[in-house]
């Protein structure tokens, strides 16, 4: 069976090693792609804040715990990757690893991301937030198509 | 809503229930147990297990329901195996994660490669 405790994505992006820097570890700019409005700056061992600007899902509360930071070279935090329910204290859970490298590669850089832990998320929470989402999931997708199709 | 919309939403809902058959510590156990020594039957299901044959019955049953496992029937005996195409839709949620930061990827990636 396949693993499934990690996601590993692998994407050379054609732009200059600190600007690829800047979009991962700049909070605001982080925040632009991963669609969340941060409270505060990354630092290593503390917890940001912020809120879910993901369309449909603006109730919802973010917070990241920021593992390592290395430089123009590695990042990672720690996250609850199911947490939607905005009634729920999820800290006590587990939480998943999402680790950022940079390498060189040829016409800009190799970035891999990997989110690891998936395997000590217990099921029956994957069940009940899939459950609850799977009307979320709807609109979501359909902001995913009008995205993608503006380009 | 589009068509693949709906897929993707159905695709979720039916993965609910194997979430939930598997949320349950002694359900998992039966299912680590059958996918490491099975086919089993109940009897050999509760030997050496706290549980109680009777329980182990109707978490059997409840596993059948989500279609994560079968039975077949040997001699006077049922005999308990594991269906692992049941376990593909809980797999499919992990996709729809990893979908997910496929397109974070792609905004990230007009983000970056914008300006240069």
């Amino acid at each position: 069976m396949e693993n499934t405790d990690r996601i590993e994505k692998k994407v050379t992006l054609r732009a200059s090693r600190s600007r690829v820097w800047r979009a991962i570890t700049d909070a605001k700019e982080f925040g632009e792609w991963f669609r969340v409005k941060l409270e505060g700056p990354f630092a290593e061992g503390t917890t940001v804040r912020g809120k879910v600007t993901y369309p449909g899902y603006e109730h919802l509360n973010f917070e990241m715990v920021v593992e390592r930071i290395e430089p123009e070279r590695y990042f990672a935090y720690r996250w609850h990757p199911y947490a939607i329910d905005p009634k729920v204290d999820y800290s006590s859970e587990p939480t998943t690893l999402v680790e950022f490298r940079l390498a060189e590669a040829e016409g800009g850089i190799l970035l891999t991301i990997v989110e690891s832990g998936f395997d000590r998320i217990p099921l029956a929470r994957r069940a009940e937030a899939f459950r609850m989402n799977a009307e979320g999931w709807t609109e979501q997708t359909k902001n995913i198509d009008r995205y993608v199709s503006q380009g | 809503m589009s068509r693949k919309a709906s897929a993707a939403a159905a695709k979720l809902t039916e993965a609910a229930p194997v979430f939930a058959a598997l949320g349950d510590a002694t359900r998992l156990g039966v299912v680590v147990r059958l996918c490491n020594d099975g086919p089993l039957s109940i009897s050999h299901l509760s030997d050496g297990s706290k549980v109680t044959r009777q329980a182990i019955t109707k978490h059997l049953h409840a596993l059948a329901e989500a279609g994560l496992v079968r039975d077949t029937r040997r001699g006077r005996e049922r005999i308990w195996n594991l269906e692992p195409r049941g376990l593909e839709p809980a797999r499919r949620c992990l996709d729809q994660i990893s979908e997910q930061w496929n397109v974070a990827i792609d905004r990230l990636r007009s983000l970056v490669e914008r300006e240069s």
